[in-house]
């Protein structure tokens, strides 16, 4: 089974750069522009990973998470936080949230890649 | 980094600049709007994080800056002043050089991030959290390292995987590694343990030339949450390593991935993006070279006609199978026609924000006060017309400020309120778009218009000439009013490059002054420059199309009627006055108008007038080939469309034959 990816930025992108590098390592990618957005796909079908931005219109990354996190579906689905290098308290938050990690921005292709296969092995 | 992915943050990044000035201006003129203050904050967010991302490092190093002055302004440290809105739009366009590929001087970044620091009148930094490396506990170098580890209880909870972790280690170290898992301490009876929480401990032994950070970093995401002791032990603590991964064992039916699996995912599935299509809504964006768009623009024009040759072919054949798949082709050139033309479309809002940074250079070079107001920016029109007119609109904001705002000084004397407005309006009128500048400053004065006009030679000393006629003067070649030529407008671009414009885009421009009350300069443009849709019509034995867009009604041609001129008469409907034209008599046709001749009520120049026709035929597509330079003197005429029979029917240009016919001024005639 192809291993499926929901990404949520309002940067396209950054959404599409995160896309293409998935989809070269082999997953499948949804995505979503905010965290509503967001929120509405990833309770509609399972996936093996959501990666969520902060800074978005209608809902920011962590409320994402605390929303998503109140769902019981969302049981085993790590999550990842895109994250600048100022935003540390945020990271914690967002751990507090229910963030299996993050991805500090800026990232490149190569580190995006192992990150993923860290979560998805 | 591909190249489309590029231009994807290319186009992001100048909508994402595009919103900062805006919301620079919108802070000039309410300085207090946190909520713009945040859209200002996030804007410059985004461009520092995307523009590291795609290799603008100089361009995100100085938006941090940037954003570091915003911090302050977002925590209420400090406030928004118009010398941080000044400094901010300079470095706004430092940000647009910055993007645009050029290197300007250094200096001039750190000269804007003084200056930001200085307009803020504060010591902003960004806090910068790196995560301090922790020290390792004193130990030998060269000895072998044991990690203690207990995970985060709810790590299964939050997608995380134990096994993975514990495999990342192993690697880690080659395989030499031994682990013992322990349950934990505080654990629960194993009746009431719960599946998805983890009990047990483990105990890691690695070799002695891991590196620290490697080790840690397997623990990242996790650190603060879990304990993670790493010591260098002198002795191995357990020599059996070929049971390496058994403690792992009960974790097996975890979502855990094995290497192997790895290393074939990524050829059996190759980029899909059915998932991303239909799971997600994007709000990507495509641009496309225009040509290609007018290529798919004649071909459904051609299309459109083919369509209508079929149908007229088809119903000389009695077939329903036929007629059924006529209707079907019909259907579907509709509906290409209308998303073609959609996707050429966009809202004025796309030129807009250059007007308000306009503005305020404006104000600020000539010391004149004045508000620009925007209406109906969600106003679409063809992206081509749109791209075409900024010039033009530029050039009329300048001239509006530059010559018909009166100094502010003036202003009060002539007892105005000090501040100007000046506004930009657009709204959909018919067939077309109507786009006007109006100032509220000191108006054009006709008798100083005309002198010039016959001073430079553009007119007869002696002729009479309407106020319209007169105003129409200044978009003449070779004429300027401007006393002195400045800094700002009356040379470069003159206003008769603004009428050629305007005219190439099948458009036309007036102008409308109340002396001491202002000026309007309005352009009508055609909203689409392709296909309308059609109502034709017979006059005589010839067909004609109107464009249907500009149709308001069909009426039945009263019997009797008010002559004005022995084209034009007026009829009364509803209560209204309405100038009606005889276009047998406007197109030369011999003989006189069947008995039951219809009136099309269309609208022109916003009146209300009525064309009366011999026969109404119906609507159709109608595409628009333009006329033959050697008939652009036939203004009556926007063009000419083929007909399904393979003739050709003229398109009356409703505002042209109504301005020719001079039903306006009857009408106003009529009414005073």
């Amino acid at each position: 089974m192809t291993k499926t990816v929901l990404i949520i930025d309002d940067s396209p992108s950054v959404l599409r750069m995160i896309q293409m590098t998935l989809q070269q390592a082999g997953y499948e990618v949804a995505q979503a522009s905010d965290g509503a957005q967001g929120l509405a796909i990833a309770l509609s079908q399972r996936f093996d990973m959501i990666i969520t931005d902060q800074n978005m219109p209608n809902m920011t990354g962590i409320d994402f998470i605390k929303s998503y996190r109140k769902d019981p579906s969302s049981d085993g689905v790590p999550i990842l936080f895109l994250s600048t290098e100022s935003e540390g308290d945020l990271k914690a938050e967002a751990r507090e949230a229910g963030a299996l990690g993050w991805i500090a921005k800026p990232f490149d292709q190569a580190k995006l890649t192992a990150v993923a296969k860290k979560v998805l092995g | 980094m591909d190249q489309e992915t590029e231009e994807v943050f290319r186009q992001e990044a100048e909508s994402l600049i595009e919103s900062l000035q805006a919301g620079l201006l919108d802070l000039k003129r309410d300085p207090e709007n946190m909520e713009v203050v945040s859209q200002v904050f996030r804007d410059l967010h985004t461009i520092k994080g995307t523009g590291a991302m795609f290799g603008f490092q100089r361009l995100a190093d100085f938006v941090h800056d940037f954003e570091a002055a915003f911090e302050g302004v977002r925590s209420g440290t400090t406030s928004i002043t118009d010398d941080l809105i000044d400094v901010s739009l300079k470095a706004y366009d430092l940000i647009v050089s910055l993007l645009e590929g050029d290197a300007p001087d250094p200096q001039v970044d750190a000269d804007l991030k003084r200056a930001l620091k200085a307009a803020t009148g504060a010591e902003v930094a960004m806090p910068n959290s790196e995560e301090p490396a922790p020290t390792v506990s004193g130990a030998p170098l060269g000895a072998p390292w044991l990690l203690k580890i207990s995970l985060p209880d709810d790590l299964i909870e939050i997608g995380g995987n134990p096994v993975a972790l514990i495999n990342e280690l192993i690697e880690l170290g080659n395989n030499d590694v031994s682990v013992k898992a322990r349950v934990g301490e505080t654990s629960p009876v194993f009746s009431e343990m719960n599946p998805s929480k983890i009990y047990l401990a483990w105990e890691i032994e690695l070799p002695a030339e891991t590196g620290e950070q490697d080790i840690r970093d397997v623990f990242m995401f996790h650190e603060g949450r879990m304990t993670l002791d790493l010591m260098r032990v002198p002795e191995s603590v357990d020599a059996a390593r070929t049971d390496a991964v058994a403690p792992a064992a009960p974790f097996v039916a975890a979502p855990a991935a094995t290497p192997a699996d790895n290393a074939q995912k990524p050829q059996s599935a190759g980029p899909d993006k059915k998932r991303g299509a239909t799971a997600g809504r994007t709000k990507g964006q495509m641009r496309v070279p225009s040509e290609r768009l007018d290529d798919i623009m004649d071909r459904v024009g051609e299309l459109v006609i083919a369509e209508s040759r079929l149908a007229t072919l088809s119903s000389k054949i009695d077939s329903l199978e036929l007629r059924e798949m006529v209707e079907t082709i019909k259907r579907l050139a509709l509906g290409l026609r209308h998303t073609t033309m959609a996707i050429r479309l966009s809202p004025l809002s796309s030129i807009t924000g250059k007007f308000h940074r306009l503005a305020h250079d404006l104000s600020g070079k000539t010391g004149k006060k004045f508000d620009l107001i925007i209406e109906g920016e969600d106003t679409e029109l063809d992206k081509s017309v749109i791209d075409a007119l900024t010039d033009p609109l530029v050039h009329i904001l300048r001239n509006a400020v530059d010559h018909g705002l009166e100094s502010n000084a003036d202003r009060v004397a002539a007892g105005k309120p000090e501040r100007g407005t000046v506004t930009l309006s657009a709204r959909h009128s018919g067939a077309d778009v109507l786009i006007s500048v109006t100032d509220d400053g000191k108006g054009l004065n006709p008798d100083f218009i005309k002198e010039r006009a016959v001073a430079r030679g553009l007119v007869e000393p002696g002729a009479t000439l309407s106020r319209n006629e007169i105003f129409a003067l200044l978009l003449e070649p070779g004429f300027s009013t401007a006393e002195t030529v400045t800094d700002l407008s009356g040379r470069g671009v003159g206003t008769d490059v603004v009428k050629n414009t305007v005219e190439g885009l099948r458009g036309s421009i007036y102008i409308d002054s109340e002396l001491g009350r202002g000026a309007t300069f309005t352009l009508r443009l055609p909203l689409t420059l392709a296909i309308i849709e059609g109502l034709m019509i017979q006059v005589g034995t010839e067909r004609y199309t109107v464009p249907l867009s500009a149709v308001e009604g069909i009426v039945e041609l009263p019997e009797k009627l008010e002559a004005v001129t022995e084209m034009c008469s007026v009829v009364e409907l509803d209560d209204n006055l309405v100038s009606i034209l005889r276009l047998r008599k406007a197109f030369g046709v011999p003989g006189d108008a069947p008995r039951h001749s219809k009136i099309v009520l269309v609208r022109a120049n916003d009146e209300q007038v009525g064309l009366v026709a011999d026969r109404i035929i119906g609507s159709f597509q109608t595409v628009i080939k333009q006329l033959s330079p050697l008939h652009t003197r036939l203004n009556v005429f926007s063009g000419a469309t083929i007909l399904g029979d393979g003739t050709v029917a003229l398109i009356v240009d409703v505002a042209q034959i109504v301005r020719s016919q001079n039903i306006e001024n009857s009408q106003k005639r009529r009414v005073a």
